[in-house]
């Protein structure tokens, strides 16, 4: 089996070599018979990597622990839904779902661009063929899923911190927004090196860069609910250097989703698109490195490898080429068109971008000084989280304000009185908001109070935006407000949805003050019957118990909950200990109140031989509307992303034309 | 055994795939890539620019008349996008050197 596994992966790459050097010459000469020859290599790619990728799957699932990574992260004990997070839970396994997503993306990409962009295609092809090289010849010559070694009688086993639900899918949608950053990057340098540096690339791009945006949001969610459940430490985003690898990337294609709209509006910023749009490739591979090379400490990073070199010199080139590219063209991307006033809605957005790639490179700084300091003062030297947290209020608390003024300023300039106008109300909310706050106590935190100030403001933005948006449509039609909403919302999808997906940021940022500014904790050694009180919950220690799971001894201590005199029930937190593995995991206690979004969170610390647990207990108020963003962001999200047939039908006009010349051969 | 005549026949089919181009069109009339010459390269450049000043126009009376932007504020951008309008659409006229392209009429009328 491990034979088909390896000649699938030696295919993969000699494609990925053949679209790169034969798409390369045929974009060059002009070539197109060799031009789609190299295109149908990217695709056969996807299947023989979806080939090597079902031999992983076959063997985990028939425990062949003749392959050296199988019998590394499973064990014949291992629940099967676990063996499915086995396959990403180490290093070959990562990089061959890197390169499953990837050539995935580019056949889907290539080939449903290769009408309205043909042209352009050609030059993707090369570049998409190049980045696949770089993952195929990893897994081919430098860290192989298929070495074989004397079957053992068991596996290793997995980590029991990745035996959780949610690293079954987390992974999966982190790659698909990493590796979903190079569907535009790769559109971009084909757009340089042809030299087409027209609106195609955008337009081919355009939901690419919202799916892997989206994608990269969900799966950054998913970890941070995975930390707060599984890892036990209180929290869910602790400015990790692997959780920094991925915000850093999902930022930078924030900023580019906002000012890609300045060019499409008013053809500006192509320098600076191209730049954000390979930032924020060149940065997914900086977290992949990060994650995967073993050279910071973090909880997310299961691995330890000899693969960083490599993946530092890959980074090198695409960085080297990037650049190279934009220098080459910055006379064909520069535009006429000025900003004319710095109260517009383009200078908004600018200044959105500014302060997401400032927040996006301070935490680049933070997270790279470790490997910085170590390289050059031969000492590693962390940067710690009041370093993040500081940077975090300076350029997010604004860029939380500006979220909503933005999208209400309109194009090219304003006026003060149209602004007094317009913002008069939203303005007044988030006053009543803040004072109100103030009353019942919540100036304790002053970050938080501001937070929660302009999360009104921002709010009231939105809820003006539909209801005004509503009226009109009702006045025009005179359809019923239902009616005249989803008509609105159906005929404005990006516009609509990009106001959800601010809801979700707004709900994201109540959830983070509440549940760090107004958190409370306690902590204490419990024998049975004795009780602690945090944060108006009093929990009394009932029992210890034990049992045996599938592949895990499960200890358990119960608790009763109660609040200003009523029951609440039960929570339990232990531990598990796992055999096979010999390690031991958290296993916290949660009780969820659902109509104020707190959660009572119980660490059993330490479970001693007398009985007694020593219990760390935290309140955090609103936490679940971090929760509950990640569902009305992925909402934004289909939304913007739902096609829209009048648009369609606008593009289809604009390129039929060009599709038409490019479809017949040339006489020459 | 199996894997191994399972790897063969993977390793032919991709071969077939990326040979198909050849094998559908042997000597065929011609093999270059149509290029856009520079004046169809102007001419794709004027129509995003249409739509994009058509987009604008569109956009502003939506804001206007939904009242999130003041009439003061219309009164000062209309004149210019109307202008930037005209001028992509006689632009367009200018490159196609015939009748209007489909979404023109569409673009005028508004603009009228």
């Amino acid at each position: 089996m491990a034979e088909l596994g390896r000649a699938a992966l030696i295919l993969t790459f000699g494609l990925s070599v053949y679209a790169l050097v034969v798409g390369g010459y045929a974009a060059w000469r002009g070539r197109r018979r060799l031009a789609q020859s190299a295109r149908n290599a990217l695709i056969a790619s996807f299947f023989s990597t979806l080939v090597a990728a079902l031999v992983l799957v076959v063997g985990f699932v028939r425990n062949d622990f003749s392959l050296a990574y199988v019998a590394g992260h499973s064990s014949r004990a291992l629940p099967t839904p676990y063996k499915l997070s086995a396959f990403w839970g180490g290093q070959e396994g990562s990089l061959l779902l890197w390169l499953l997503v990837l050539n995935g993306y580019a056949a889907a990409a290539v080939w449903l661009a290769r009408k309205r962009a043909r042209d352009l295609v050609v030059w993707v092809t090369p570049v998409l063929g190049g980045i696949a090289v770089g993952f195929a010849w990893l897994l081919v010559v430098v860290s192989s899923p298929f070495d074989v070694i004397p079957a053992p009688a068991d596996g290793s086993g997995l980590n029991p911190s990745l035996q959780n639900p949610y690293m079954v899918v987390h992974p999966v949608a982190l790659y698909l927004g990493y590796v979903g950053l190079a569907v535009p990057f790769a559109f971009a340098m084909g757009a340089l090196l042809s030299g087409r540096t027209d609106e195609r690339w955008i337009v081919a791009t355009r939901r690419w860069t919202i799916v892997a945006w989206t994608a990269l949001g969900i799966g950054q969610l998913l970890g941070a609910h995975w930390a707060y459940v599984e890892v036990g430490w209180g929290g869910y985003y602790a400015w990790d250097p692997v959780e920094n690898a991925a915000l850093m990337p999902w930022l930078a294609a924030t900023a580019f989703l906002h000012s890609v709209m300045i060019q499409e509006k008013r053809g500006m910023l192509r320098v600076w698109n191209v730049t954000l749009v390979s930032l924020a490739f060149c940065l997914s591979l900086f977290g992949t490195f990060l994650t995967r090379s073993g050279v910071v400490t973090s909880i997310h990073s299961f691995t330890k490898s000899s693969i960083g070199p490599w993946f530092l010199g890959f980074i090198v080139v695409a960085v080297v080429f990037a650049v190279g590219m934009i220098w080459l063209r910055l006379p064909q991307l520069r535009t006429t068109a000025k900003l004319e006033s710095l109260v517009s809605r383009e200078a908004a957005f600018l200044y959105n971008n500014l302060l997401l790639v400032a927040l996006c490179l301070t935490i680049l700084w933070g997270t790279a000084w470790p490997m910085v300091s170590e390289a050059v003062r031969g000492e590693t030297m962390v940067v710690g989280r009041p370093y993040f947290d500081f940077f975090l209020r300076i350029f997010g608390l604004p860029l939380l304000l500006l979220m909503g003024i933005g999208p209400l300023i309109a194009w090219r300039r304003a006026s003060l009185r149209g602004l007094t106008r317009t913002f008069a109300w939203p303005a007044a909310v988030a006053l009543a908001t803040g004072v109100g706050l103030i009353a019942l106590g919540a100036g304790s935190s002053t970050p938080g109070l501001v937070a929660y100030t302009f999360s009104a403001f921002v709010l009231a933005t939105i809820v003006h935006e539909f209801a005004r948006g509503t009226a009109a449509r009702r006045a025009l039609t005179g359809e019923p407000v239902p009616t005249a909403l989803g008509r609105l919302i159906g005929r404005n999808r990006r516009r609509y949805g990009g106001y959800v997906v601010h809801a979700s940021i707004v709900l994201l940022a109540i959830g983070i003050a509440g549940s760090s500014a107004y958190d409370s904790v306690t902590e204490g050694r419990l024998a049975r019957g004795q009780s602690l009180d945090v944060g108006g919950y009093s929990l009394t220690y009932r029992s210890l118990g034990e049992r045996e799971g599938a592949n895990a001894t499960e200890v358990r201590a119960l608790l009763d909950v109660r609040r200003g005199g009523k029951d609440l029930g039960t929570v339990k937190a232990g531990k598990n200990a796992y055999s096979v593995e010999q390690q031991v995991s958290n296993e916290v206690g949660i009780r969820t109140d659902y109509l104020t979004g707190e959660d009572l969170f119980v660490i059993a610390e330490q479970v001693n031989d007398d009985g007694t647990v020593f219990f760390r207990v935290f309140v955090k108020p609103l936490v679940n509307l971090i929760w509950l963003a990640g569902l009305v962001f992925l909402l934004g999200s289909v939304i913007t992303l739902w096609p829209d047939a009048r648009e369609e039908r606008r593009l289809a006009t604009r390129y039929a034309s060009a599709r038409e010349r490019s479809d017949t051969p040339a006489t020459t | 055994m199996t894997w191994v005549l399972l790897a063969a026949a993977l390793a032919v089919a991709v071969v077939v795939a990326v040979a198909l181009p050849f094998l559908r069109e042997p000597a065929p009339a011609s093999d270059a890539l149509h290029e856009l010459d520079p004046a169809e390269r102007r001419l794709l450049e004027a129509e995003e620019e249409r739509d994009r000043a058509l987009a604008a126009l569109q956009e502003l009376e939506a804001d206007h008349r939904a009242k999130r932007i003041s009439d003061e504020d219309y009164r000062a951008v209309v004149g210019s996008l109307r202008r930037d309008a005209a001028e992509a659409l006689r632009t367009l006229d200018r490159l196609a050197g015939g009748p209007r392209r489909a979404g023109t009429s569409d673009a005028e009328a508004k603009i009228d």
